[in-house]
């Protein structure tokens, strides 16, 4: 089949191959991060070890948001409007499985429209598998693969609401999607259950109630705000966009310099989010292998998060979390 | 009564038509004469898939779909090929175009003209009901919202100027064909023909409403269940009216009446013992020709084997004499209308007409007809009509002679060589057609070609009507596609929602056990392959009838596949980049327009040049001599309609899948 079985010995030649952009490769990457054979899984920890890249320039942007507010059908347009700038473009879509089959209906794809011939795109979509959140588990691994190869890596969550916390954890800038009309990311936002995403947009904004949308979540924001939850002084920039022909591009230049902005503000907090979102991914492998019992045994959550921080600093989350397994191992067999 | 039988006062009979035309204008234009001189009373003209969807016979996208399953006409001089030696004020000329409509209604209109045939004598319809081509037919191009302007352009400009032609044929037709209960048809099509009705008041003068409200047509479709159908056709008749009088106080009821043309039902025609459907088909045509009161102005019948691929002349034939027989052998044009009074037929009607009207309601809250396809809400709920359907196949509820009963058969002498029982198009037309295009392109006068096209892209930017620019472009010699590339610029092209992402899981089973058996089979090849099996539903080509790419795409779902699905009208390299980007272990094909043989081997090496060695097979109309030659190509399995358990199919896969697996 497809998935010709990499071993971990070969993982610096799949790795280099990736990062020189070759499609097989990373078509090949992908199919190796999804796999959950055991021998998959350590040349999956090898890969993404080196992938590991200290000056990683990829801006990995999530979109996230209630079902049915267009977030793919903006993920094509922010894909098209990216490769206009010149920029290459790796998108991870996700969608959710039934929980009767375990199958998946992956639909995103059919609404992101590009030129079938550009090689600078590429898309690949993960179905959520039972995993909540919002993301599937291979999902932070493909969005490093992607990374490895292209200027900026798209995560779409399943949208399935204010529980979307994981995408945070995979990119560095959160772009939350609603639509004219729908109350429920507004209430979430007021009652401070969501987490202040770094950009707004109001999708299909050529809709009459657009302004009004646009009206509310400012103003939600100020209620946010005054109730106590942090909030930058510049805030998360506020967007109109319409991403369905044939008025695309409505707001979608703008919506692309504020992701930029948004990049270009991390500044040197960029480097700490990003080491919070391995550290998130660490323990989540950690404890789905070991669970509550695992963290007591290593001597409870922060000796944890101290050991896989130590852990991190030459690995990817799957080889760190191998390392803090094997000291979970040496405990309960000793 | 009168005692000398077929000589009594008779009602005048419905129109006679045979959906046809093929390979080129001159050989369609030969078919029409031919069938006008055996009888047949009105013309229906099938255009091929690029003139409907708006290309040229040279773009890449009409590769293999040129004349296939109509005829294709670029420009002018196709139109006047076409319609050579037949007088355009004596013709009833049924146009099968939707996206495409206003640009094919003028290049009639500019023909008449160039004829001087008075535009007052021109009789026929463009079908030009976009709506249903994004929930089932798949024909459309610009988005919604351009699309109904389009639409109501060629009603204002009819009404006007040719106001014996039916502007627009609101389809429920292709609805059934997609699987709508008989319920949801009625629904579906009023809740159209009143979106268009809201669009069209905004756009033509207030005096001139009530005449087009008066001369919106109906294309609908009636199935095997005849007296439900009879009785939803009379169900029609009274909401039509409620529809006229209370939404748009129209007062005079000649302008109130339900005027419908009707195809009957293609859907339940089987390969299996195909001579059967000749049964079927008169069957169905009882439906809307027993009751006066609901009777059918125009009836065109499909042909016993098209199932199996494009019916012959001769198979045409026999389906126009069975209406023949019906019209004036029987005593049924002598009668009144038959059925008022019974009780069981007005309690029917009036059932259906209630929850009908329910669903129009149901429709309306969600911002009518536009916005609920714009949703996929309404697609969702034909699409799951549809799965249900086929369960009750599949289960034996619903007794389908041939299929899942009495399956004994004598060989029909029918079909004894089935390449010779079906129709096929020389492939040299294509580059023919190309190469015609070509000349037409050289000989005109480039320069007015070109300022007809900024004229139509001028009046499209600014919203004005587009009748006129576009008689000024077909008469300045632009082609077909270069319109439509010039409305596609300012318009952009849309992607209709699938229907099949929130389509619901449960009733698709036709067997639960059955089910559970695929699933258990399923977990275990994940477990084999490392990861849960991936599958790529492709539909290539321009062919929009994508009910079986659909429920193959949502049945892979239920039984435990990951499944990528991405609409119509998919080019191969597009579903080569998908198939390899996706790391599927499996690619299905579904194509229906008989254009399998340029596009399955285009499939395959795309595939092979972008590195992705996943098995592909196949499923549409294909004949047994193409599906062998497929299978030599490289292609895993051949499904044709015959293979109407999605069970069998999925068990199939799954033991396709295993055996590369080891």
């Amino acid at each position: 089949m497809s998935d010709t079985f990499v071993s971990a010995p070969d993982a610096p030649e799949l790795a280099a191959r990736v990062r020189a952009r070759d499609r097989a490769a990373i078509a090949r990457a992908l199919n190796l991060v999804e796999d959950r054979r055991e021998p998959a899984r350590a040349a999956t920890s090898a890969l993404l070890d080196a992938l590991v890249d200290a000056d990683d320039a990829t801006h990995r942007v999530g979109l996230t948001g209630p079902p049915g507010v267009g977030k793919s059908t903006l993920a094509g347009a922010l894909a098209r409007g990216l490769r206009a700038r010149g920029r290459t473009v790796g998108v991870v879509a996700i969608d959710p499985s039934s929980v009767a089959s375990g199958g998946a209906l992956l639909g995103d794809r059919a609404r992101m429209s590009f030129d079938p011939d550009d090689e600078g795109v590429f898309v690949r979509s993960l179905a959520t598998e039972g995993h909540a959140g919002g993301l599937s588990w291979a999902a932070p691994a493909a969005a490093a693969v992607l990374s490895a190869a292209f200027d900026i890596v798209l995560v779409e969550t399943t949208g399935v609401g204010q529980t979307e916390t994981d995408v945070r954890h995979a990119v560095d800038t959160v772009v939350l999607v609603i639509q004219p009309g729908s109350g429920d990311a507004l209430q979430f936002l007021k009652a401070g259950v969501m987490e202040i995403p770094d950009v707004l947009a109001v999708n299909k904004c050529d809709q009459p109630q657009a302004t009004r949308a646009l009206a509310d979540l400012r103003s939600a924001l100020a209620t946010a705000r005054s109730a106590g939850v942090q909030i930058e002084a510049s805030g998360p920039a506020v967007l109109g966009v319409s991403a369905q022909e044939p008025t695309s591009g409505d707001g979608l230049e703008a919506l692309l310099d504020a992701l930029d902005a948004h990049r270009e503000s991390l500044g040197a907090a960029l480097a700490s989010r990003r080491a919070d979102g391995a550290l998130a991914w660490t323990l989540q492998l950690f404890t789905r292998l070991h669970g509550d019992h695992g963290v007591a045994v290593l001597g409870g959550p922060s000796a944890l998060s101290a050991a896989a921080r130590a852990a991190l600093a030459d690995a990817a989350p799957p080889s760190a979390c191998a390392r803090l397994s094997k000291q979970y191992l040496a405990h309960v067999r000793a | 009564m009168s005692d000398t039988p077929g000589r009594a006062q008779r009602d005048r009979p419905w129109i006679m038509r045979t959906y046809a035309g093929h390979s080129t204008a001159a050989a369609s234009n030969a078919l029409y004469r031919t069938n006008l001189s055996r009888g047949q009373t009105g013309l229906s003209v099938a255009f091929d898939l690029p003139t409907q969807t708006g290309y040229d016979a040279d773009h890449p996208l009409a590769r293999g779909e040129v004349g296939k399953v109509g005829v294709p006409i670029a420009h002018l001089g196709d139109m006047r090929t076409l319609f050579a030696e037949l007088p355009l004020d004596r013709m009833n000329t049924s146009m099968t175009i939707n996206a495409t409509a206003p640009w094919l209604l003028a290049l009639y209109v500019a023909l008449a003209e160039e004829r001087g045939t008075p535009l007052e004598a021109l009789r026929g319809t463009t079908q030009n009901d976009v709506v249903k081509e994004y929930l089932s037919r798949g024909t459309y191009v610009f988005p919604p919202t351009p699309s109904l302007q389009l639409t109501t352009d060629v009603i204002a400009f009819t009404v006007e100027h040719a106001p014996k032609w039916n502007p627009i044929n609101i389809c429920s037709y292709h609805l059934q064909e997609a699987g709508a209960t008989p319920v949801q048809e009625l629904a579906y099509a009023l809740a159209t023909a009143i979106a268009v009705l809201d669009a069209a008041r905004e756009r033509v003068p207030a005096e001139a409403f009530p005449n087009v409200v008066g001369r919106i047509s109906f294309f609908v479709n009636a199935g095997i269940r005849f007296v439900e159908e009879m009785c939803k056709l009379r169900a029609f008749v009274d909401l039509w009216d409620r529809v006229c009088r209370e939404r748009y106080g129209v007062e005079d009821p000649k302008l109130r009446r339900f005027r419908y043309g009707v195809q009957v039902n293609s859907l339940g025609l089987t390969e299996q013992q195909p001579e059967n459907n000749i049964v079927r088909i008169v069957l169905e045509m009882l439906a809307v020709t027993l009751s006066k009161d609901a009777r059918a102005r125009a009836v065109q019948l499909p042909a016993w084997n098209e199932a199996l691929g494009l019916p012959r002349p001769w198979d045409q034939q026999w389906s126009l004499r069975a209406q023949q027989i019906l019209a004036f052998e029987t005593d049924l044009l002598e009668n009144p209308d038959l059925f008022t009074g019974s009780v069981v037929v007005e309690k029917k009607t009036a059932e259906l007409r209630d929850a009908a009207w329910a669903e129009v309601e149901d429709v309306l809250a969600r911002g009518g007809a536009i916005a609920a396809v714009e949703s996929g809400y309404v697609k969702q709920r034909l699409v799951e009509s549809n799965a249900a359907r086929l369960r009750r196949i599949e289960a034996g509820e619903q007794v389908v002679v041939g299929v899942n009963e009495y399956q004994e058969f004598t060989p029909s002498p029918l079909v004894a060589d089935l390449d010779e029982a079906i129709l096929t198009v020389d492939p040299a037309v294509e580059a023919a057609q190309v190469a015609a295009l070509e000349r037409w392109r050289a000989e005109r006068d480039a320069d007015a070609a070109a300022r007809a096209l900024d004229a139509l892209k001028e009046a499209a930017g600014a919203g004005t009507e587009l009748m006129r620019p576009s008689i000024a472009a077909a008469k300045a010699g632009v082609t077909t596609g270069e319109w439509a590339a010039a409305l596609r610029e300012v318009y952009g092209e849309y992607r209709a929602p699938t229907g099949v992402s929130g389509a619901a899981t449960t009733k698709t089973s036709s067997d639960a056990a059955t089910v559970d058996t695929l699933r258990s089979e399923l977990r275990s090849l994940a477990d084999t392959l490392g990861r849960r099996p991936k599958m790529l539903v492709g539909k290539p080509g321009l062919d929009g009838h994508s009910n079986g790419a659909e429920q193959i795409a949502i049945k892979a779902r239920d039984v435990g596949f990951d499944v990528v699905y991405e609409g119509i009208r998919v080019t191969p390299a597009q579903i080569a980049r998908a198939a390899a980007e996706e790391g599927v272990h499996l690619v299905g094909l579904s194509i229906l327009s008989g254009s399998h043989m340029s596009l399955v081997p285009e499939v395959l090496a795309a595939m092979r040049a972008a590195g992705s060695d996943a098995p592909v097979v196949v499923g549409g109309i294909i004949p047994t001599s193409d599906a062998e030659a497929l299978r030599a190509q490289g292609v895993a399995r051949v499904y044709t309609p015959k293979d109407f358990a999605l069970d069998d199919i999925m068990r199939d896969l799954v033991a396709l899948l295993r055996e590369r697996a080891t």
